[in-house]
């Protein structure tokens, strides 16, 4: 009996909302309350403010100042190598080192993430430092040297952040306490020199370390206003796993140097990294395929125990993971 | 005693703390104004095919916004209304926009029949930047998602949804959580089944919160008097977590905080963008439903 009443209130509170709802005839929704249409006009054009143009200019000034990075500035070299993205992939690592040492890179620079996804992480710190690799923090690095619960990675979808918990989870467990301490010494950002450009060096962006920048989501004018803000005539940056190049009409540089710890879902099993040479007063900017012993990882991977789905990624090129945060572009030339 | 203690806690709850715009990284465009071809019965904006609280936003208007967000830096674009596939100029619109930036436009899927979703996979096939759409569902049967979204809604939706996905255009689905279930692991795993189900390989889904206010007050009630935020609410004493550190929406009457706002003269910030780029007061109940939720209308 009262279930029925219940039912019966409901119905009668739907009715009425629908009532209201298509009452509007010149009338306006404010909050909960419907207003004659011309009232809500007018009292919304008292709210906020209406700015002289010249005054919007200096309001458009100030918002955009630069940041005044203090970072130091190396170099200059005529070629070096960025990478991202190691992953755990210590045969990734050893094998770019070779690669970019053999094409005459002056230095070898790596914008974080050590961990994640692969196997067996404190087999990448000797490799670093041997090969002279010089790395900002990632989001992995600084989640790992600060004790964070999650890879802070900024996955939005359950899906995605189902197996970055694994790789995280894993990863904080096998790596040493000293490999953790050095990773929080390790600076945000760097500037390096080659040639005559001066490249700014970031995880994610200049603003978030973990803010993916994909191809088809970083806008031309939104990098020409980031690049006069952080006052440098290019910006190489990481996080997403995924590489690209693009030439702003302004003549800089914006490069997504790619990752070498897993694929980057396009078919291949090779990883990408970034060469930049001096070229005259330009830059020529090089993304460079490069093939490593994927298999020896794979075998690594199963020995740990690691997710099958992140092995078939290796095998295979194709993401099987980490899908859910791609736009529409990038998710459409996916396999999964 | 006791009663001095509450009127000190609602003195303290008056004054509303102030989130700064550290970037416009996300416009919001209110294209199609209030006006829907659904009149949902959660819709925070009581959007009907007669509510004209906002008007459809011409051509013109939108290119003078992107001129003013392009020179702010801009890095997306989003498009609400109520449906934005009702505003005649909607395609030249996105066209436009995908010029200079990725667009992702929020419509309820009646609208787009196999043409239009052609038509649309041609113009982001054009373009260097993603065009994402988002279709509104409420649940996996048509008992649960038309006595919100209105009567035969939960097919029609659906195959909105499959000639989107069929042209290319893998649709984001987006559910709310007018029944609770549906942000649980479970229910988006029932999402998932549903949409692959009907011939969507490869589902994609978001949820989100319902906003206490406009048609969804009437229907499940408005905010309680404590659900407003304090300076001492913000994390680490920063609301960067909040949309609104980073996003602006333009609609046909000027430019608002946000877009659950649109409805509350007191969401108006300025005439054009450059009005805009100051601090916004969080005096608003919604607020709290986006700070404690977490939410940001961005996919």
């Amino acid at each position: 009996m009262s279930q029925r009443i219940v039912e019966a209130e409901q119905a009668k509170k739907r009715r009425t909302a629908k009532n209201k709802l298509t009452a509007h005839r010149g009338m306006a929704t404010w909050g909960e309350k419907l207003v004659p249409l011309g009232d809500f006009r007018r009292v919304v054009q008292e709210h906020g403010q209406t700015l002289s143009a010249e005054h919007r200019r200096g309001a458009v000034r100030d918002f955009l100042h630069p940041t005044g990075d203090p970072t130091p500035v190396e170099g200059p070299y005529s070629r070096v190598a960025v990478f991202g993205g190691v992953y755990n992939n210590s045969h990734g690592l050893s094998a770019l080192i070779e690669d970019a040492t053999r094409r005459g890179a002056e230095a070898i620079y790596c914008l974080g993430d050590l961990g994640g996804f692969g196997p067996n992480p404190e087999k990448v710190w000797p490799l670093l430092e041997e090969g002279g690799v010089r790395s900002i923090q990632g989001n992995y690095e600084e989640s790992l040297a600060t004790g964070r619960e999650d890879c802070n990675c900024g996955y939005a979808d359950p899906r995605d952040n189902y197996f970055a918990e694994i790789s995280y989870r894993y990863t904080a467990q096998h790596c040493s306490d000293a490999f953790k301490r050095w990773m929080g010494t390790l600076p945000r950002r760097r500037r390096l020199r080659v040639g005559d450009r001066e490249l700014l060096l970031v995880h994610g962006s200049p603003r978030r370390i973990n803010e993916f920048l994909f191809q088809s989501a970083t806008p031309v004018p939104f990098l020409e206003v980031l690049l006069d803000q952080e006052g440098c005539d290019g910006l190489l940056c990481t996080h997403t796993g995924l590489h690209w190049h693009r030439r702003l009409p302004s003549g800089r540089d914006v490069v997504n140097v790619g990752v070498i710890g897993r694929p980057a879902n396009d078919g291949r099993t090779e990883v990408w990294y970034s060469i930049l040479s001096e070229a005259g007063d330009d830059i020529e900017v090089e993304l460079v395929p490069l093939a490593y012993d994927h298999e020896a990882l794979a075998r690594e991977m199963r020995a740990e125990e690691l997710p099958r789905e992140f092995v078939e990624t290796i095998l295979t090129g194709w993401w099987t993971t980490c899908l859910e945060i791609l736009p529409a572009n990038e998710r459409a030339a996916s396999r999964f | 005693m006791l009663l001095e203690n509450l009127a000190l806690t609602a003195e303290q709850q008056v004054a509303s703390p102030t989130v700064d715009l550290h970037s416009l990284d996300t416009l919001w465009f209110q294209v199609a104004g209030t006006v829907c071809n659904l009149a949902c019965s959660h819709c925070f904006i009581s959007c009907s095919p007669t509510n004209h609280t906002h008007e459809h936003m011409p051509l013109s208007q939108v290119e003078e916004a992107l001129a003013e967000a392009v020179e702010l830096g801009v890095k997306e674009y989003y498009f609400t209304g109520g449906e934005p596939f009702l505003n005649r100029e909607m395609e030249a619109i996105l066209e436009a926009t995908l010029r200079v930036g990725p667009a992702t436009v929020l419509t309820n899927g009646l609208l787009l029949d196999p043409e239009r979703c052609r038509r649309l996979a041609a113009m982001a096939k054009a373009s260097d930047y993603s065009l994402d759409l988002r279709i509104s569902l409420d649940g996996y049967s048509a008992e649960a998602n038309d006595p919100i979204r209105g009567e035969g809604t939960f097919a029609r939706i659906l195959e909105g949804a499959r000639n989107a996905a069929a042209a290319g255009l893998n649709p984001v689905m987006t559910v709310t959580e007018v029944h609770q279930e549906n942000a649980s692991a479970e229910g988006r795993l029932r999402f998932l089944d549903l949409l692959r189900e009907r011939g969507i390989e490869r589902p994609r889904l978001k949820v989100l919160p319902v906003f206490q206010i406009g048609a969804e007050a009437e229907r499940s009630g408005a905010y309680e008097t404590w659900q407003q935020l304090g300076e001492s609410d913000a994390p680490e004493g920063s609301w960067d977590h909040l949309q609104c550190s980073s996003c602006r929406m333009v609609t046909d009457q000027g430019v608002w905080v946000c877009p659950i706002l649109v409805n509350e003269p007191g969401g108006r910030m300025g005439e054009r963008l450059a009005d805009t780029l100051g601090g916004f007061e969080l005096d608003h109940q919604a607020c709290w439903t986006c700070h404690v939720h977490g939410v940001s209308c961005r996919t």
